[in-house]
């Protein structure tokens, strides 16, 4: 219970309060007072807590396998140092920094984790966090809609489906429509689709992701970003392996006006799907409708460099329902542990995660496309994940695998009907050359077998 | 003059991207290959504009930081209305379990039974303590589930056909994102004052619900610390109007084992376990915001829901009323870890345990504080209540903000401030279960020196805090100077 009261100090404070029991500081009327025993698991010892959660942990089998799974969520190294300075308890165990003279270490943590998203992502300024990559993408598309004062959203089809979806949830609340580009079949983006859907001037914005879902380098022609110009459609990039952005050009480059993202990639245990660390990264004439914190540096009453938290007048606990979001905690802690993370690989480490996560995803993409049956989808250039058709039910080959203690990963049907024979499969620096020697014999025991007609 | 520092320095700590060389970095990954051995140069980016650090620097840098900040485990921290109790390590010992830390979201059900039973139990445990019918772990913050409420009464409204109910009424005592997040939904917000009790009273909601009402937002005990004893009547009120009633669980620590949302009346609620169930604040984040229903909402909550069924627990996606997924991937996972890890240390009794002695500690602290600032609600308050500087402010020019202030120089944490906006120059003090009374006492005793101080000799108080890494920011500038990020000097 984590409480230091002996029954003496709770007799002492009772008597000084006055009150006569714990009991009547806690009455509540009787109509809604508490009837019935509460079914609440049962009070443990600690050392029994573990055995318990050890116990959960092992059913979480799939931990074991050899795992090609990525789709927005990627297994990378971490230095051990990340851990050790991010659970220090001055860290772990802060409020949001609104004290800053008690808050300076924090502050400026932050203000540096700002500056990695600038620098990586070209823009002139980021965010604090926001909670991930897909409330990224609708926070960025509320931005979008308030500078434009136009009432419809444009998604590539190549964008997260995950992110697409909660993109349509934030948007249902404020009537808002999202229309969706199809892609070619190169598995990019169709921009001439595109190029025709912008040219109403209806949309607020149009999201690309590079490397798209099925790892693919989307770059915008010139043609199509003079189009997103011309209509002023506000261009929004999507990313979901940060990782990618110490290797590509940036999406500064094709004209992004802001850039929705997720630096899961970036230390961040992979923990079942959070939490993680989104950022929103944007041009300056956007800044004052950037949602959530921002850290920006001034001097205190002595003149030294400080830090705080800054413009908050865009904020819900000053603006309330003027606020440009409603949201208030973020990701804090998941932005420090993607500040040390880059800290620690530096510019050069950076570099070669990235040429490694290259160079292994292109050994995995040749050994499956070796194996008789399997074909690569597209032949656009990609990151570290790529689609790989098998020509039959890609969820029962996947099981086949899986029987092996292989993930193998993904089957696209889930999201895409007419991709139902094809695996989205990732590469990392840790996948070994022995998981993908692995990975292409089962398949070719697998493929093996005539499919079942 | 400026006043003597003890721990501040002139220059303080450079930024991680003045210092390094590049290749100091160390390596944990074998060299990579040039990028254009992959890449054609179009898709490459030109410049990495990144700093290299060895490892002792960086760790250096990061321990200087930490040393610069405060938190829980340094002091005690009286916010109120953010719950900031003792964060258990043995929690973040489970997550960091290899099982549950590497675990890929697509990972099938199958093979993810353990996080699933997780996740399982600890919603059925949530719904029994707050008598709601089902939560959603989905939401990743209490803001984040207010946004998910409010759709799930938006389009709850629209299948009946009732478009025209508008309105969000929300308490002048609310929490600012409660308007905020009406706002995200389209919804029209309607402020309600509270009465001289600091309550809402049923003849007051009456005159603003109607055909138009929505959903009426509160959270019980408010913000004030104080009760809402008529909350059955004003939820009856607002049901026979049509509307539906969202609890704010910002303030659930003070009622858990003696009262629930679901028996007062509420359709909807958030709890906020990043406060009441001990997970981290970790600086802003991150947090967790499971979100409740009563029986007739639970299929429109986000998609997945965790179900059990003859083969174990899976995750359901196809739920076609629910308004769809908040998130990337599931859940704050981790922070589903630790809450269960939190509900198995206390279990029913030991939850009830917590209610009583973090409303005894806030009583206690009430009274101590009224000796020298005006308490103005004098009675029996819950988890928290507000003190106020009107007086001193008054008769000396001393605010609730140089009180703050001062106390940063004891070595506590500042009460929240300002908050909630009805109660001039107000301090909102929040204790939780977990400090002592010898932690109260010494607060108690530091604040009652701050206010001598402060009739003796204001100036004094506007130069705090004078022992801090630096002293009071120049915000103004902050914000009329934007300066959000370093930049490389150009070349």
């Amino acid at each position: 219970m984590y409480a230091p009261h002996t029954s003496h100090d709770i007799e002492q404070m009772l008597a000084a309060i006055p009150a006569g029991s714990l009991d009547e500081l806690l009455r509540v009327p009787d109509s809604i007072a508490l009837k019935e025993a509460l079914d609440v698991v049962p009070a443990l010892p600690e050392y029994l807590i573990q055995r318990r959660f050890e116990q959960l942990a092992r059913e979480n089998t799939g931990v074991g396998y050899r795992s090609f799974l990525g789709a927005g969520a990627y297994r990378h190294y971490v230095p051990a140092a990340v851990a050790a300075l991010a659970m220090r308890g001055e860290f772990l165990t802060a409020y949001t920094p609104y004290q800053a003279e008690v808050s300076q270490g924090y502050l400026q943590a932050i203000y540096e984790w700002q500056s990695y998203v600038a620098l990586l992502t070209g823009m002139d300024l980021a965010n604090a966090s926001v909670y991930d990559g897909a409330t990224a993408l609708a926070e960025a598309a509320i931005m979008a809609l308030g500078a434009t004062g136009r009432h419809k959203i444009l998604v590539s089809r190549a964008v997260h489906p995950n992110y697409r979806a909660v993109l349509r949830t934030y948007c249902d609340g404020l009537d808002v429509a999202v229309d969706e580009i199809p892609f070619s079949a190169e598995g990019t983006t169709d921009f001439d689709a595109l190029a025709a859907a912008v040219e109403s001037g209806e949309y607020a914005a149009v999201a690309l992701q590079s490397p798209n879902f099925f790892g693919n380098i989307e770059m915008p022609p010139a043609s199509t970003q003079s189009s997103m110009r011309a209509s002023g459609t506000i261009p929004v990039a999507v990313v979901a392996e940060a990782l990618s952005l110490a290797a590509l050009a940036t999406p500064a480059a094709w004209g992004a006006q802001i850039v929705a993202g997720e630096a899961q990639s970036f230390g961040v245990a992979l923990a079942y799907g959070g939490p993680y660390a989104g950022f929103i990264a944007s041009t300056q004439e956007h800044m004052r409708r950037i949602p959530g914190r921002l850290v920006g540096k001034t001097v205190d009453n002595a003149g030294r460099a400080a830090y705080v938290l800054t413009l908050q007048a865009r904020e819900q606990h000053i603006r309330r329902e003027r606020a440009t979001s409603n949201i208030c905690t973020n990701q804090a802690h998941c932005a420090l542990i993607a500040t040390i993370y880059l800290a620690l690989l530096g510019k050069t480490g950076l570099r070669d995660a990235a040429a490694l996560n290259l160079g292994r995803s292109r050994e995995l993409a040749s050994a499956v496309a070796n194996v008789p049956g399997v074909r690569l989808k597209h032949a656009a250039p990609f990151f570290n994940e790529f689609v790989a058709d098998v020509g039959r039910p890609a969820g029962k080959v996947l099981a086949a695998l899986r029987e092996r203690n292989i993930l193998g990963g993904l089957a696209l049907g889930r999201f895409y009907p007419e991709l139902s024979s094809c695996i989205l499969m990732t590469a990392t620096e840790l996948t070994t050359t022995g998981d993908i020697k692995a990975l292409a014999s089962a398949l070719e025991e697998v493929l093996h077998v005539p499919a079942a007609v | 003059m400026s006043p003597p520092r003890s721990n501040g320095s002139a220059t303080g700590v450079p930024l991680i991207f003045e210092l390094g060389q590049e290749g100091r970095a160390n390596r944990y990954l074998e060299e990579g290959k040039p990028l254009e051995t992959f890449l054609p140069p179009a898709v490459l980016r030109d410049e990495l504009p990144l700093p290299d650090n060895s490892e002792l620097d960086v760790v250096r840098h990061y321990t200087q930081l930490s040393h610069r900040t405060f938190g829980i485990d340094l002091g005690f921290y009286p916010l109120g209305s953010c719950t900031m109790k003792y964060n258990p390590r043995v929690n973040d010992a489970i997550v960091a379990r290899r099982e549950f830390a590497e675990l890929h979201p697509f990972t099938p059900d199958e093979l993810a039974q353990g996080a699933l039973h997780v996740m399982y139990e600890l919603e059925r445990s949530l719904s029994s303590l707050f008598g709601m019918a089902a939560f959603s772990l989905n939401p990743s913050a209490g803001a984040h589930a207010e946004l998910g409420a409010l759709l799930i009464a938006k389009k709850y409204f629209k299948e009946r056909g009732e478009t025209h109910r508008d309105k969000v009424i929300v308490p002048d005592t609310a929490h600012g994102t409660n308007p905020a997040s009406a706002s995200m939904c389209g919804f029209k917000v309607i402020s309600l004052p509270s009465n001289e009790r600091g309550r809402v009273g049923v003849d007051e909601i009456r005159k603003v619900l109607g055909e138009d009402t929505a959903v009426c937002m509160m959270t019980n005990p408010n913000t004030l610390g104080l009760f809402e004893e008529q909350i059955a009547e004003i939820a009856s009120a607002v049901h026979e109007a049509g509307g539906l009633m969202y609890y704010d669980g910002a303030n659930a620590n003070a009622i858990m084992g003696y009262a629930r949302p679901g028996d007062m009346g509420f359709d909807l609620m958030h709890l906020n376990t990043h406060k009441t169930f001990t997970i981290p604040h970790g600086g802003g984040g991150a947090g967790h915001g499971p979100l409740g229903v009563a029986a007739h909402l639970v299929e429109y909550l986000p998609t997945p829901f965790v179900t059990r069924d003859d083969g174990g627990f899976r995750l359901d996606f196809d739920r076609p009323k629910s308004i769809g997924p908040m998130r990337s991937f599931w859940s704050n996972f981790a922070h589903a870890v630790r809450a269960l890890a939190y509900l198995y240390a206390n279990g029913a009794e030991g939850l009830k345990r917590v209610s009583q002695l973090a409303v005894l500690n806030a009583n206690y602290l009430r009274v101590k504080v009224s000796e020298f600032l005006e308490t103005p609600y004098p009675e029996n308050c819950r988890h928290e209540f507000v003190a106020s500087a009107q007086r001193l402010k008054k008769e000396h020019g001393v605010r609730a903000l140089d009180l703050a202030k001062a106390l940063l120089d004891c070595g506590f944490m500042a009460p929240t401030m300002y908050f909630p906006l009805l109660v001039p120059e107000c301090l909102m003090i929040e204790p939780t279960e977990t400090e002592s009374k010898e932690t109260l006492d010494a607060f108690v005793e530091a604040l009652r020196a701050i206010v001598v101080r402060a009739q003796a000799d204001p100036e004094a108080l506007f130069a705090a805090p004078v022992t801090t890494p630096v002293g009071r920011v120049d915000e103004t500038r902050a914000a009329r100077q934007p300066d959000l990020r370093w930049r490389p000097a150009q070349p």
